[in-house]
């Protein structure tokens, strides 16, 4: 996500297009947007980055309110230990999500956040994605009688788990998707007082689609060296507009001009770092309190996260060419590409090694970066087992780091420069290091 | 030639119970030449609810994994699970990597929390020969559709399961296996009758260990030493003491070591508790006739427990947490959670503040099944104790 709130007119030019400031401004008018739907009237949803049906509750107009977003917020904005130190107040456990900790604060602040006023949700939407999803929207469903639903998105069963679409599985799958879809917009037929439309639905699905389309080319753009964008730093902006954006005409003309730009960028031979020496894939979520200082102790060396899975489980899964809707059949379609993307989002964890095993070779990576969170075990808890293997198994370099996504007591600057620099140590002794030469572009 | 022992229930139940001991305390599964009769391997199942019917019916003995106690040292999980990870879920996968589960057939897991689903993954990693999975038992069951779903992850396990043991699961063997654990769920809500009205029976350190057994052996083995328990149980003329009633939570997954509970044991009476609840997940009889795929996934929509794990409309936390208490007429409450999981500590603080404007007292503890010492806790539940009875006095 992006940090600075200023205000950025946005460019009339391809050329002149700052994905950054963009991605700020579009961020920033959100909230303002939010700020005033209470007032409006309008119906709120509480959503997450992962498996929430936006689709439909755009459908119906609600305004998202995406809680992550809104708890890491207050990390980039250097506000968060604020935030948890009041729900730990409160009784919170020091060892649960520092996501859901900054949340119970911003509910004990009645909803001010730096970013502005959240709105009061007629609505939570949480998947089964995170276990921690379910006693997060608990916590609002009894404190502030949110009513939620549960959609329950069923994952990969076993490791070699070989769905296609249209499989007796998938068929299965997508069939209980689709039960929860009805009965979803049955409520949220409830709550607005609005008939379902699926023409509608349709149409934002079309936008899907084509952001769908740009996502999928900007993460290919990728696996040029060098690689246009960093993906663990750029890329949380990109990520940032692909959620709350996500079916919004905005969203879809800031991935087009984002995809330009790139494209322009990866034609003029320009890497995000002066001269690009590894190329590496990050593993897990961002400590968004120091994002940008854990970035640039790579890029000091010449390194950049070509990929990091987080672009992918974050944005529900849906980085993959054969996930588009056919608008033709619209909830249906819905359904089979729900239940397909959040069996990817979630392969990225549960069985990270076959995922991790691809994009290695994918992006040509010369290492992989683990990034352990204490607080999120959806992440972590199987994080040092995947590494033995990729290390073992696979000869590839890892390196694991530990700190914390919002909380800036566990981030120690002088331990994790350390490890960076006898990372890289290590990466020049296996004979790394040289200026990369550059690498033809391959297909979209 | 001896003079046949004349019966007496105190012998006879120290007898079960010594069995159902040495059962529970029991990390290592059966060996292939120590199978029970009629199996033909054996299928780990972590905590909260597995369908153990179907393995049943497999003929693979159904072993409820819970984690290695306080007595196992950790010589490989410690490099491969964080710190943050609560000890089940580590000292499972120590199981798993030092060789004691290395015999399983199968080892299923379920999205109770992500922990428990990344064993899936480390299985894979490691023990590539069993069948490693998740069970995929949905986190919605009021969608018209859940149990059908349900079905369909029940049958694609039973197909699992009969291609990895080459014999096929009639609907027949089902029905025989769901009758069998009819026989259990019956003797098993009949402990906790008694441990309800007549809690100086039974304590729940005994109640566990009879339950726990299931976990080593086949379920008709476990019916016939839990009717022989219950039957000692209820000849037993043990005076009632001035003990509050309390209802202890926090057991669904993790296990409290059973030091805590013979501390809890020694102060109140436990009347009520969620340890081991997917064990007697079902609350009542699944149907014996029909299709017995269907019989079970319906009986999990319609007829089931409820524990922080799994969200279901009907049966929010804190009303599920005050019907215990209302129904074994309880003075109050254990709330307790097991370290680093995050579904117990979320729910533990949640019922507290609930139980805070109920004005039911409770005591709040957290534990580790890795846990060595007691005294300071015991400490803490003799005081609750106290304060509840000086309270009710
Ligand atoms: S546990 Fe991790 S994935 Fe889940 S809500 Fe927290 S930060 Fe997000
Ligand atoms: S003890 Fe808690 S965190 Fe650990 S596996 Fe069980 S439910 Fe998950």
């Amino acid at each position: 996500m992006s940090t600075a709130t200023v205000q950025h007119p946005a460019p009339t030019e391809t050329d002149d297009f700052d994905p950054r400031a963009e991605g700020q401004r579009l961020i920033k008018d959100w909230y303002a947007q939010l700020e005033t739907a209470n007032a409006r009237n309008a119906a709120v949803a509480n959503v997450f980055v992962m498996g929430n049906a936006v689709e439909i509750l755009r459908a119906f107009d609600f305004e998202l309110v995406f809680p992550e977003i809104n708890s890491l917020q207050t990390g980039v904005r250097k506000a968060s230990e604020e935030y948890i130190r009041l729900s730990e107040d409160y009784g919170m456990s020091p060892d649960v999500c520092s996501y859901v900790k900054a949340d119970v604060g911003l509910i004990l602040k009645e909803n001010e956040h730096p970013a502005g006023r959240i709105p009061k949700a007629s609505l939570a939407v949480a998947s089964n994605m995170c276990g921690t999803f379910i006693k997060w929207a608990e916590i609002w469903e009894r404190w502030l009688k949110t009513p939620t639903f549960v959609l329950d998105l069923p994952g990969q069963r076993a490791a070699g788990w070989q769905v296609r679409p249209g499989d007796a599985q998938h068929a299965a799958d997508a069939r209980w998707v689709e039960a929860q879809f009805q009965e979803l917009i049955v409520q949220c037929e409830r709550i607005t007082g609005k008939r379902f439309d699926m023409d509608k639905l349709a149409e934002v699905e079309a936008r899907v689609n084509k952001m769908v389309d740009h996502w999928n080319n900007v993460m290919a753009l990728n696996r040029q060296c060098p690689a246009p964008f960093n993906a663990m730093l750029d890329g949380l902006t990109y990520i940032g507009i692909m959620n709350v954006h996500r079916g919004t005409e905005e969203g879809v003309e800031f991935m087009r001009r984002l995809e330009e730009h790139l494209k322009a960028k990866v034609g003029r031979g320009e890497g995000r770092v002066a001269e690009e020496r590894f190329r590496l894939l990050f593993s897990g979520t961002p400590c968004y309190v120091s994002m940008r200082r854990l970035v640039e102790l790579f890029e000091t060396w010449g390194g950049v996260f070509a990929y990091s899975d987080y672009l992918t489980f974050a944005a529900g899964g849906m980085d993959a060419t054969d996930l588009r809707y056919d608008t033709s059949r619209p909830l249906e379609s819905l359904a089979e590409v729900t239940a397909l993307a959040a069996q990817r989002g979630l392969s990225n964890q549960f069985f990270a090694h076959e995922r991790l095993a691809q994009q290695i070779k994918d992006y040509a990576v010369d290492g992989v970066v683990f990034h352990g969170i204490k607080s999120c075990r959806f992440v972590s808890s199987g994080m040092a087992d995947t590494r033995e293997f990729i290390n073992k198994r696979l000869d590839v370099p890892t390196l694991y780091i530990e700190s914390d996504l919002i909380d800036p007591r566990y981030w120690s600057d002088a331990q994790i420069k350390n490890r960076v620099d006898a990372f890289f140590e290590a990466l020049h002794q296996r004979g790394g290091g040289a200026p990369l030469a550059r690498k033809t572009v391959a297909t979209a | 030639m001896n003079a046949p022992v004349p019966y007496d229930h105190e012998i006879e139940l120290s007898n079960v119970l010594e069995r159902c001991n040495a059962a529970a305390r029991e990390t290592a599964i059966p060996s292939q030449d120590e199978l029970p009769e009629g199996f033909s391997g054996t299928l780990g199942h972590f905590p909260v609810y597995f369908p153990e019917e179907i393995a049943h019916a497999a003929g693979l003995l159904p072993v409820n994994i819970l984690g290695g106690g306080n007595k196992l040292e950790m010589k490989h999980a410690d490099a491969r699970m964080g710190s943050f990870v609560c000890s089940i879920c580590r000292s499972t996968t120590e199981l798993g990597l030092n060789g004691t589960l290395q015999g399983l057939t199968g080892f299923v897991t379920h999205p109770i929390c992500d922990a428990a689903k990344h064993l899936a993954g480390i299985w894979s990693r490691n023990l590539p020969d069993q069948l490693a999975q998740i069970l995929y038992l949905p986190q919605n069951v009021n969608t018209p559709g859940a149990a059908r779903y349900i079905a369909a992850e029940y049958q694609r396990l039973r197909a699992d399961l009969e291609k990895k043991t080459g014999r096929a699961i009639d609907d027949e063997a089902l029905r025989n296996s769901i009758r069998s654990y009819n026989v259990n769920r019956r003797l098993l809500r009949e402990l906790y009758r008694i441990r309800r009205d007549e809690p100086w029976k039974v304590s729940c350190t005994e109640s566990y260990l009879l339950l726990r057994a299931r976990t080593r052996m086949p379920c008709e083995e476990h019916n016939a030493l839990l009717a022989r328990a219950l039957d000692a149980i209820r000849h037993r003329s043990l005076p009632a003491q001035d003990k509050p009633r309390v209802v202890f939570v926090g057991g669904f997954c993790e296990q409290p070591p059973l030091e805590m509970l013979e501390a809890i044991d020694e102060a109140c009476y436990v009347v009520d508790d969620d340890i081991l609840v997917g064990l007697r997940w079902l609350t009542e009889d699944v149907p014996e006739t029909g299709d017995p795929i269907w019989a079970l996934a319906e009986s999990y929509v319609e007829r089931s427990d409820a524990s922080p794990v799994q969200h279901d409309a009907r049966k929010m936390k804190e009303d599920y947490l005050m019907d215990m208490l209302k129904k074994s007429k309880a003075d109050a409450a254990i709330l307790t959670a097991a370290k680093f999981c995050e579904p117990g500590l979320d729910e533990q603080l949640a019922w507290s503040k609930h139980l805070d404007g109920e004005n039911i007292p409770y005591l709040v503890l957290e534990f580790e099944e890795k846990m060595t010492s007691f005294e300071q806790m015991a400490m803490q539940v003799e005081t609750f104790a106290e304060s509840l009875l000086f309270a009710l006095a």
